[in-house]
């Protein structure tokens, strides 16, 4: 497993709508549907790009330090 | 990583065609009940929301839109409007009103009521459609029509209101379909360790 990035989206699963627009915008592949209830960042993959807290409708994604 | 674009990237294009369609031939309103069983068959078969997230027409349309062309201003949404109270508020709603529709072609069936060739935008303004139905078919079939025509331009209308206005994808949020089907898989849901 390489290097994982020093920032990543975490979601709110309370908040979360599960639309899926933040795995559309992912470039990398990173977000993932749990069973239709809420958005879970692939933490392999992602890259903490951001691109999805923007795109998320219900403002449930923030891009945090990796502790 | 680049994204392949699939086939189902185009569905935006089914909206178009359904709205195109209902003007030319009313009947063809009908065609919007797959939008209301699909996500239905693949939460209750499938425990998922695979329709919002990959087949929805309209949340591909708003994405095209929002998006793609700019036309978002990208505000954030009021609280309120993200809240539990207003998405269950607006499903049951909108639930009412569709049932509605199904209780007024009952009663135009039963001959109690004529047929209203009218589409109704926002449950108030009455628009005329009469050269959009013809007679020959049973006046319930087209009233059912007529109304679920009416039901579904009157959210595509708020949901690219919200797109304008808001983020792309903000009528996701309290979308009646996607707060139906989310219930759904979260009562299905079992968690597991990962």
């Amino acid at each position: 497993m390489g290097k994982l990035s020093p920032r990543h989206a975490v979601v709110d699963n309370n908040i979360c709508v599960a639309c899926g627009s933040c795995a559309d915008i992912c470039p990398m592949g990173a977000m993932e549907i749990v069973s239709g209830v809420f958005a879970r960042p692939v933490e392999e993959r992602c890259v903490g790009c951001g691109r999805c807290a923007r795109e998320c409708p219900a403002s449930a994604i923030r891009v945090e330090v990796r502790s | 990583m680049n994204k392949q674009r699939r086939w189902y990237h185009y569905l935006w294009l089914w909206s178009i065609i359904y709205f195109s369609l209902g003007l030319v031939n009313i009947l063809f309103a009908w065609l919007g009940l797959i939008s209301f069983c699909l996500p239905l068959i693949l939460a209750i078969g499938g425990g998922n929301k695979l329709f919002c997230n990959r087949y929805c027409d309209r949340g591909q349309l708003l994405r095209v839109m929002g998006s793609q062309a700019g036309l978002s201003m990208r505000r954030e949404m009021p609280e309120w409007m993200k809240g539990r109270a207003f998405r269950y508020g607006f499903m049951v709603f909108f639930f009412a009103m569709f049932f509605n529709i199904i209780y007024v072609s009952w009663l135009v069936a039963s001959g109690i009521q004529g047929l209203n060739e009218a589409v109704t935008v926002l449950w108030s303004l009455q628009l005329p459609w009469s050269w959009s139905y013809s007679s020959g078919i049973e006046p319930w079939v087209a009233q059912f029509a007529f109304g679920l025509y009416s039901l579904m331009l009157t959210s595509e209308i708020i949901a690219i209101a919200a797109m304008l206005i808001y983020k792309p994808r903000s009528w996701c949020v309290f979308c009646p379909m996607g707060t139906l089907t989310q219930t759904i898989c979260r009562a299905r849901y079992v968690p597991t360790i990962k």
